[in-house]
C-alpha cells in the first residue's frame, strides 16, 4: 500500500495557483527563499535536503506529487506531523516558486 | 642581539611544535565550533579567545554533535550524514573518519571512555565503536515502522545518552519507545526496551547525576520520565498537558534538550508549541512556574551556577536570545545578536557564553554577569560550540 500526497485540498489548490500563475519574483528574494529553504526548512529536513527528523526534500521522492500539493504542504503544513504552515512567512506565489524547484531537483 | 634572540625564541618555538604542527598545552580551556555550511570547525582557546586551527573535510555538518575523550584531546564529531570524526584538538587534525549510516542525529561517549555511540535515523538504530580507532562493536537495528511513504524502515533514534554503569540510553521517535543499553560486555549488549513511553519522543536528556532520563514528546504535551535507579520501573509522564486549552503554536525548529538547566532543585525545560519555558521540581516533577518568552524555546540552558538561564529561540525569532534570572523567573534581558544565534556554550565556571551568530559568520562571546558582548570571533555559519569542559560531564 503506497501512501499517496495529500489531495483532499485541491480546491485550495486551484486558489494557490490562479493567484500565482503571474507572480514574479526579484532574484532578491528568490536568495532570500533559498537561504530559508537550506537553512531553516533544513533545521529537520537536512541542509543539503537529503533529510533529517523530516524526509528527504529530493526530486525522486516527488515523482508522485505534484506542484500544487507541494505549494499546499508548504502553505498549511502536514497536521499530525511537525512540519508547520509557512504561510506566514511566504507568500502564495513563493510557495508556488519553491515547490516548482523542489518537483525539479534543487540542490541548494 | 634582538634579532638573534628573536630567532633563538623562534626556533625554541618551532621545536616544541615540529613534531607534527601540535601544541604543547593542557585542553581544559579549548573548544570546537562547527561551521555547519563548510562541513569544518575551529578549534578555539577560550582564554584568549581566538582559534587555533581549522579543520575541514567532516562531511554534512547541517546538524552537528560533540563528545570528547575524557583526557580532552580528541573530540568526536557527528554530522548529519552519518559520519563519525575523531578530531585530535592539539593538533587541529582528522584522526579517524567513519561514514556509518545514512543520516544521524548525535552521539555520545561511554562511562569508561572506550565506547562512542551513535544514533542514526537512516537507516535507524545505534552503532556503538571503539573510541579508540572507530572500529565497529555492536550494531542495534531499531524497532520497525511503516513510514507515511509506505516504506518498511527502523525508527530514528534521538535523544543518545551516556548513563552511569556503562549504559546508553535511546529514544525512538516513530516507535514511542526508549531503550537502555548496557555494554558492560561490548560484544553482548542487554537491551532494555520501554515500549509506549509516549508520542514522538523527539530528544532526551539526562540528569548530570546519571539517575533521570527525560524524553521530550512532540506528540503530547508532556515529557517522559525514566528512573535509571529502578530500571524495572517503566517511564512515566510529567508535566502531562502543560498546554492544555491553550491552542498549539507552529513549531518551526525542535528544541533540543541537551544538557539539563537546573538551578538549586529546580529544572527548565522548553516547552513545544507554546512559547514558554517551563519549570519543574525535581523532586516530585510538580510543574511550579512558566517564563513566557520570545518565541519557541531551543536551547534552555543554565549558567554554570544555575543562577541564569538562557534561552534561543526556533525561526523567525531566532535573532533573540532571553536571560531569565531563576530566583524571581523574571526575564531580566533580551539580546539581539542577529539571525541565526543557534548554540550557547558556557565557560566552565560560567563568567562567559559563546553564542553561535549563523547569519553573521561570527560567535558572539558576553560577560553573564554585565551582558554585555566582549569579543567576536569570526567563524563561517557557526552552529554547535563544544568546550572541553564536556568530557566530564555525564549526559555531555
Amino acid at each position: 500500500m503506497k501512501r499517496k500526497a495529500p489531495t483532499a485540498t485541491l480546491i485550495l489548490a486551484i486558489t494557490v495557483m490562479s493567484g500565482t500563475v503571474s507572480a514574479e519574483i526579484s532574484p532578491v528574494r528568490q536568495a532570500e527563499i533559498i537561504h530559508l529553504l537550506r537553512h531553516d526548512c533544513g533545521s529537520c529536513h537536512g541542509m543539503r535536503l537529503e533529510g533529517g527528523l523530516g524526509p528527504a526534500l529530493v526530486a525522486k521522492r516527488f515523482t508522485d506529487w505534484n506542484i500544487d500539493q507541494l505549494a499546499l504542504t508548504i502553505l498549511y503544513g502536514r497536521p499530525g506531523t511537525p512540519m508547520p504552515p509557512w504561510r506566514p512567512f511566504l507568500t502564495d506565489g513563493e510557495a508556488y516558486w519553491l515547490a516548482t524547484r523542489l518537483k525539479e531537483g534543487i540542490q541548494p | 642581539m634582538k634579532p638573534l634572540l628573536g630567532l633563538t625564541a623562534g626556533l625554541l618555538f618551532f621545536c616544541g611544535h615540529a613534531a607534527a604542527d601540535c601544541l604543547t598545552r593542557g585542553t581544559g580551556d579549548m573548544g570546537i565550533v562547527i561551521e555547519r555550511a563548510a562541513g569544518s570547525l575551529q578549534v578555539v582557546d577560550t582564554t584568549a579567545h581566538k582559534a587555533l586551527f581549522r579543520v575541514e573535510g567532516l562531511g554534512d555538518l547541517s546538524h552537528a554533535s560533540a563528545v570528547y575523550s575524557r583526557d580532552g584531546r580528541y573530540a568526536y564529531i557527528f554530522g548529519r550524514d552519518g559520519g563519525v570524526t575523531k578530531v585530535d584538538i592539539l593538533c587541529g587534525k582528522i584522526v579517524t573518519r567513519v561514514v556509518q549510516a545514512g543520516n544521524s542525529i548525535g552521539g555520545a561517549i561511554s562511562q569508561d571512555g572506550q565506547l562512542i555511540a551513535v544514533s542514526n535515523y537512516e537507516p535507524g538504530g545505534v552503532k556503538i565503536f571503539s573510541a579508540q580507532d572507530l572500529s565497529l562493536i555492536a550494531d542495534i537495528p531499531a524497532t520497525g515502522i511503516i513510514d507515511r511513504d509506505g516504506k518498511q524502515k527502523g525508527s530514528k533514534t534521538v535523544g543518545l545518552v551516556d548513563a552511569p554503569g556503562q549504559r546508553f540510553a535511546v529514544s525512538l521517535y516513530d516507535s514511542g519507545e526508549a531503550w537502555v543499553i548496557e555494554m558492560k560486555n561490548p560484544t553482548a549488549p542487554k537491551i532494555q526496551r520501554y515500549t509506549q513511553i509516549g508520542a514522538l519522543p523527539y530528544d532526551a536528556l539526562v540528569t548530570p547525576d546519571g539517575r533521570y532520563y527525560i524524553s521530550g514528546l512532540f506528540g503530547q504535551d508532556g515529557l517522559s520520565l525514566l528512573d535509571l535507579w529502578h530500571p524495572e520501573t517503566p517511564p512515566r509522564i510529567i508535566l502531562q498537558g502543560y498546554g492544555r486549552g491553550e491552542q498549539m503554536l507552529p513549531v518551526y525548529k525542535m528544541p533540543h534538550l541537551e544538557g539539563w538547566a537546573m538551578a538549586g532543585n529546580r529544572a527548565f525545560l522548553p516547552a513545544v508549541g507554546h512559547h514558554e519555558v517551563l519549570v519543574v521540581r525535581q523532586d516530585d516533577w510538580v510543574e511550579t512556574g512558566r517564563v513566557k518568552v520570545h518565541g519557541q524555546p531551543v536551547f534552555v540552558m543554565a549558567r554554570p551556577d544555575g543562577r541564569q538561564v538562557w534561552v534561543n529561540f526556533a525561526f523567525p525569532d531566532n535573532d533573540t536570545i532571553q536571560v531569565i534570572d531563576t530566583e524571581s523567573l523574571v526575564v531580566v534581558k533580551t539580546l539581539k545578536t542577529g539571525k541565526g544565534a543557534l548554540h550557547m556554550e558556557f565557560s566552565p565556571r560560567g563568567e562567559e557564553v559563546w553564542i553561535s551568530v549563523r547569519d553573521k559568520d561570527e560567535v558572539q562571546v558576553y560577560d553573564t554577569d554585565s551582558m554585555e558582548l566582549m569579543y567576536k570571533l569570526p567563524v563561517d555559519k557557526p552552529s554547535g560550540i563544544f568546550f572541553t569542559s564536556r568530557a566530564h560531564k555525564t549526559g555531555l
